[in-house]
Parts: C-alpha cells; sequence; structure tokens
C-alpha cells in the first residue's frame, strides 16, 4: 500500500518576491590588499532562511566575501547590510554571525563541550542553561558520547560536527560554511550534506557556504553564485546555473559540458544558427543572454547527458547531427561516458545511462555513430 | 656467512657508541666530579694542601675507614643559620627574578610571534646577539651605568629628574641584583615563550573573537593556556640557574646581598673551608633537583 502523501513542500524563492527585503545586503562591496582586488564592486542579496552558495576556483574572492561579513576583514570600499544595519565599525566579536572554519579551529585545551560552551559563556548564559544548550547540540551533532573528549582524541569528522556544533550554539542569525566538508571523504561528505541541509530547515537560520566543490554546492544550497575574480558571474538556483548558464565561464566551471565553437549565421525567435567550421556542421540551438548577433563568435554548449549517440543514421531533416567514431568509453556503473572523435579531430562527450544489466555494451570502441540532440538541448554562449 | 655476521655487528655496535657518548661525557665531567665534591663533603677540614683529611687513602682500608665518613659538616649547616638564610635568600631571588623576567619577557615574545614572518628570525637574532659579547663584560658594564656616578645619574641629572647633586643609588643592592638577572636570562625566557607562541594557530583567536570573545579577554583563555608550555619551561629555564647564581650577586649586589652562590664561593677561598662549602654544593643540589624532576616531566610531556 502506498502511503498518502503530506502536504507537498512549497517552493521556497524569496528572492523573487519584490516585497521581500534582504536579510544580507552587499553593495557595491570592494577589497583590495595591495595592487590586489579579491572582491570588485559586488553586490548581492541574500535572504532569510536561505542556504546560499558561494562557488568559485581559489583565489576568486568568495572567502573574502564571507570574511568581511564575519568582520575579519573591512571592505575597502562599499559596505555590508544584516538584517538592515550596516556592519562597518562593527567588531568580529559583536556580530551576530558564526563561523565554521574550514580548519574546525577547535580550541585544543577544551573538551569537546567546553568548546560547544564557548560563544554562550562570553553571552554571560547561566550555567543551567548553558548545560542544557550544550547537551542539545551534542545531541543535534549525535556527540554525546565525546563530551568529555578533548579535539586531539576526536576522528576528522567528529571534529567536523564539534566544529558545526560550537557555532550553532549561539543560536546565530546567520551561519558561515568556510568549505566545511572539505576535510571529509566522500561519503561522509555527502552525509554531512543532507545533514547540513535537515539541520538549517529545522532550526530556521540563514546559511551562508562557501565552497569550490559544485557538486557540494549544488547540493546544499537554495542559490548559488559562481564567482570568478571578484566579481559574481551569475546567481540562480542550482537547476538554473546548470541548465541556463550564463556564460562560457559559468557553463564550463559547472558540471562537465562539450563546447563547440563558432560563428552566428542567424538569429530567429531566441533560436540561433551556429556554423561551426571546426567540426564541419551546422548547429541550431537556444540563444544565450547577452544579445547574441548575427556575425558573432559563440560557443555552443551541451551537457554530456542531453547528447544522445546512435549507430543508425538520423532520419533526413535532423536539426543537429555530428557524426565521428568511439573514442574511448568510461564504464561508471551507473552511466557510460562516450568519447566520440569528430571528423575534424575534436572531441565530444556523451553520457547513457545504464538502464539494462548487460556487460556488453552494444556501442563499443571505433564503432562508426551520429551525435544528436534536440534544439532545446543545449544553448548558445557569446564569447 | 662470515662477512654476513660482521655487517650485522658493526650497525648494532655503532648504534652503541653514539648512545654511550652523551652518558659517558656525564659521567666523566658530571657524576665523577660530584662524587669527589660529595667525598669531600663527608671528610674534615685540615689546615694542609688540599686543605681537608681524606678519609679514604685507598682501596685496601676503604671498608676500616668507612666508619670515619662523618656527616658533621651536614649539621654544621644547620646550625649556622648564614647557610639556611642564604639558601632561603636564593630562592626568593630566583622566585621574583623569574616573575619579573616572566612580566617582561612575555610581551617580548609575544611581538615576535605576531610580528610579519619576514621580520620573526631578524627579531630572534637580536635576542640571541649579547650572547656574542662575554657574560662578565656585559654585568661589568652594568656596574657603569648603575653606580652612583654612572650613566644612569648622569642621563636622569641631563633630563632634569635628578637634581645636580643627587645620585642614583642602586649599586650594591638588591635591585641592582634583580637588574642584571632579568637582563642576563632574558634571552633564556623569551625563546621558549616565543616558541609556544609561534605555533599558536591565529584562527583559534578568529574563532574565538567569532563566539563573541574580545581580543583581551581572548588573550586570558586562548593565547596564554596554550603558550603555558613555554611558560614552564622558560621559567625553570631562568629558576634553576638563578638559584645557584655567582657572578651577578657578586658584581652588582655587594655586600647586602646574601645568595647561596656568594656564600659558597666565601666558604671555598676566604675560609678555604672545602668540606663545608662542599656540604653546601651538595645540599643546593638536592634543592635544585625537585624543580629540575618536574621541569623534566614537563618537557615530557609537551
Amino acid at each position: 500500500m502506498i502511503e498518502a502523501v503530506g502536504p507537498i513542500k512549497r517552493k521556497f524563492a524569496p528572492w523573487d518576491d519584490p516585497a521581500l527585503k534582504p536579510f544580507i545586503r552587499f553593495e557595491n562591496v570592494t577589497k583590495r590588499f595591495g595592487d590586489f582586488t579579491a572582491v570588485d564592486n559586488l553586490t548581492l542579496d541574500i535572504y532569510e532562511r536561505e542556504f546560499f552558495a558561494l562557488l568559485g576556483p581559489s583565489g576568486c574572492g568568495k572567502t573574502t566575501l564571507m570574511r568581511m561579513l564575519a568582520g575579519f576583514e573591512q571592505p575597502t570600499e562599499g559596505r555590508i547590510l544584516l538584517d538592515g544595519k550596516d556592519l562597518s565599525g562593527i567588531p568580529p566579536y559583536k556580530r551576530p554571525a558564526n563561523m565554521m572554519f574550514q580548519s574546525y579551529a577547535l580550541f585544543p585545551h577544551m573538551t569537546v563541550e567546553g568548546n560547544i560552551a564557548f560563544g554562550l559563556k562570553q553571552e554571560g548564559m547561566d550555567a543551567t542553561s548553558i548545560a542544557t544548550r550544550v547537551a542539545e547540540m551534542l545531541e543535534l551533532v549525535k556527540l554525546e558520547k565525546f563530551a568529555k573528549r578533548k579535539p586531539h582524541q576526536l576522528s576528522g569528522g567528529q571534529r567536523q560536527r564539534v566544529a558545526l556544533a560550537r557555532s550553532l550554539a549561539k543560536r546565530p542569525k546567520v551561519l558561515l560554511l568556510d568549505e566545511p566538508l572539505g576535510a571529509l571523504d566522500k561519503k561522509l561528505r555527502e552525509e554531512t550534506q543532507f545533514e547540513l541541509m535537515d539541520i538549517q530547515m529545522e532550526l530556521g537560520m540563514t546559511f551562508l557556504i562557501v565552497t569550490h566543490d559544485q557538486e557540494e554546492a549544488m547540493t546544499v544550497s537554495d542559490r548559488i553564485a559562481v564567482m570568478n575574480h571578484g566579481v559574481i558571474a551569475q546567481i540562480g538556483t542550482a537547476s538554473e546555473i546548470y541548465e541556463q548558464p550564463a556564460s562560457r565561464y559559468v557553463a564550463d566551471f559547472v558540471g562537465d559540458i562539450n563546447l563547440i565553437d563558432g560563428k552566428v549565421t542567424a538569429v530567429a525567435d531566441g533560436v540561433a544558427t551556429l556554423r561551426c567550421d571546426g567540426v564541419d556542421a551546422t548547429i541550431v540551438a537556444e540563444a544565450g543572454p547577452g544579445g547574441i548577433a548575427v556575425g558573432a563568435e559563440a560557443s555552443f554548449a551541451i551537457r554530456p547527458e542531453k547528447v544522445q549517440i546512435a549507430m543508425e543514421p538520423p532520419p533526413a531533416g535532423t536539426p543537429n547531427v555530428l557524426a565521428g567514431e568511439v573514442w574511448d568509453i568510461g564504464y561508471l556503473g551507473d552511466i557510460s561516458v562516450y568519447r566520440v572523435r569528430l571528423a575534424g579531430g575534436s572531441i565530444v562527450k556523451a553520457t547513457v545511462a545504464n538502464l539494462t544489466r548487460i556487460v556488453e555494451r552494444p556501442i563499443t570502441w571505433e564503432d562508426k555513430v551520429f551525435l544528436t540532440w534536440p534544439v532545446d538541448a543545449g544553448v548558445i554562449l557569446v564569447k | 656467512m662470515a662477512e654476513r655476521r660482521t655487517r650485522d655487528v658493526k650497525p648494532f655496535l655503532g648504534k652503541w657508541a653514539l648512545v654511550a657518548v652523551p652518558y659517558l661525557w656525564s659521567l666523566l665531567f658530571f657524576l665523577a666530579p660530584f662524587l669527589i665534591i660529595f667525598k669531600i663533603s663527608l671528610s674534615e677540614t685540615a689546615i694542609a694542601m688540599p686543605p681537608y683529611t681524606p678519609v679514604i687513602a685507598g682501596v685496601s682500608d676503604l671498608w676500616t675507614k668507612l666508619s670515619d665518613f662523618t656527616f658533621d659538616n651536614y649539621v654544621f649547616l644547620t646550625e649556622d643559620p648564614l647557610y639556611y638564610s642564604a639558601y632561603l635568600s636564593s630562592l626568593r631571588i630566583a622566585l621574583v627574578s623569574t616573575v619579573l623576567l616572566l612580566i617582561v619577557g612575555y610581551p617580548i615574545a609575544y611581538g615576535m610571534a605576531r610580528a610579519p614572518k619576514s621580520l620573526r628570525n631578524a627579531l630572534v637574532m637580536a635576542v640571541i646577539l649579547p650572547f656574542w659579547t662575554s657574560f662578565l663584560i656585559r654585568v661589568y658594564a652594568w656596574i657603569g651605568i648603575l653606580k652612583p656616578e654612572g650613566l644612569l645619574t648622569i642621563a636622569l641629572q641631563g633630563l632634569g629628574i635628578l637634581g645636580p647633586n643627587e645620585q642614583v643609588h642602586i649599586y650594591n643592592t638588591e635591585i641592582a641584583v634583580f637588574i642584571g638577572i632579568v637582563y642576563s636570562y632574558l634571552p633564556f625566557m623569551v625563546l621558549p615563550l616565543y616558541a609556544a607562541l609561534e605555533k599558536l594557530d591565529a584562527t583559534l583567536l578568529e574563532a574565538a573573537a567569532d563566539l563573541g570573545c574580545p581580543p583581551t579577554k581572548s588573550f586570558w583563555v586562548i593565547t596564554f593556556p596554550l603558550s603555558l608550555p613555554g611558560v614552564i619551561a622558560g621559567c625553570f629555564l631562568c629558576f634553576i640557574p638563578i638559584v645557584g647564581e655567582f657572578v651577578i650577586p657578586d658584581l652588582l649586589g655587594g655586600s647586602e646581598t646574601l645568595m647561596i652562590g656568594k656564600t659558597l664561593w666565601a666558604e671555598f677561598f676566604n675560609n678555604r673551608d672545602w668540606p663545608v662549602s662542599s656540604a653546601v654544593a651538595v645540599v643546593l643540589l638536592i634543592i635544585l633537583v625537585v624543580p629540575i624532576v618536574i621541569f623534566q616531566n614537563q618537557q615530557k610531556k609537551a
């Protein structure tokens, strides 16, 4: 028997509501270290109860942005507002944000309990309330048995939990997570990601996470800001960023992608035609943002899972067809990755879900194959 | 086969030779002299050369003469108040100096550890630099500064703090001894403190601030507790040798300052009472064994 379905989760999208005021606002924030501009005139709104991710390669300014919110760095220009209040001049120990450090920064001379209680003691909370809150936090991160241990007597995963409990203990308005799961192995990381989401929903706090791991950002967050050289390349939900990348940079940084360069020959109703001399093909696809004009140099971007691979030639009149030869096959269990070499020598990746239990796949090395995809499967982006 | 056996034996011997060197060194230059001193402390004073009656003349009468060993010298130490007041005075001066050294040394070490990385080695060098001059010359230099007509008086007169006929009377007082000791032992306090503070992870202080702890408080709850191994090392490295210090109280302290090192010297060279001064030395060592053992245990833990 199938259980009755509970109330359907309402779509959480405060950023689409013009009446709502942002909870955290970075207003034209610039941060320079000597000649180096870490954050460049950046404006960003984050809403209450949002799980927001700053994603980017190292050196893109994401950590600097977070450290400015925590108060460890001062913006060179611009200001940061939290709940409508300007944070400039407020020292870190008076800000209502708590941070979970990448290195965890647990106090080595204190027990797990002592670490979690530290922030509460600073508030001047009485001993019984502290004990209750610490017990609550230990339960939340499932470390009840380790209360009396010192950090060096814990495993990496346990230390990560203590750090999380310590940063949550004060019930901050905003929790800042600086690469919180970077030191964990893959399995533990995945588990912890879902736990983080549960905790965030349970406590109803605003979470800001900094990560270079796009899978992590996509799993946990409501919205992602992809950063590059101190500016935001794109803000959106995980699926917006993945399916509708605003630029070549975002398309390339988030997920796997095939990029084919060409020249725009026609644009009509948001659909552009791209002549790709390199692979001797004409591609018809959706035109991305940024004004695609006839004659412009552009790239066609398509995710490997949206490319269909077949042995038989498609019927005449099919819009996008590339012919090639199977160059490499990567069998990953759930999917297989085919690297197909086109006539011009360039490689296009296509992934196929392995839906049947067979050992010998029909398509194999050196097979002549045809790659096809519908007009809306990819996007044409200006360079 | 034979060749192989020698190859096995050689590194084994080599290892033991390596371990034996420091032990032999200690045996030769510490344990043997100590046993000689101990033997002298059990003998009687005589006006002779050397100025004591050896209890044992040779191995042959070892057993017959064993009963002649006397603890009279040790009993004498308890009877004359000069000795125990000298011991107490030494311990007091060492304790006060160590506290002063900690108060002076901690900010220096803290400043060094917080200095830009490129500067730190130069600062460590600056702390070690005085060792390049003779210790004795540096202590003598303090006489020139502290004596009534010395540089300090001249400077204070020049600044108008002292009248033209006034003088600073620090020389030959305990204050001069404290100045001399703090100056001379400062590197021994600063270097272990610096080593401990330099290791301190700065993100711990950020974490403390993030959790609502202002900087002055985080110094006492984070920085200081984590630098305790350095504090302990520095304090013992200063305290232990200061107890037996002779040169500084002798040159700067005058007759007013009573310290066991001076008493020992006077007993040895002025009174030529080798047995009693040997007893003084043995008791001093026994007193110092306690802090040395504590220090060793702390070092093992750290």
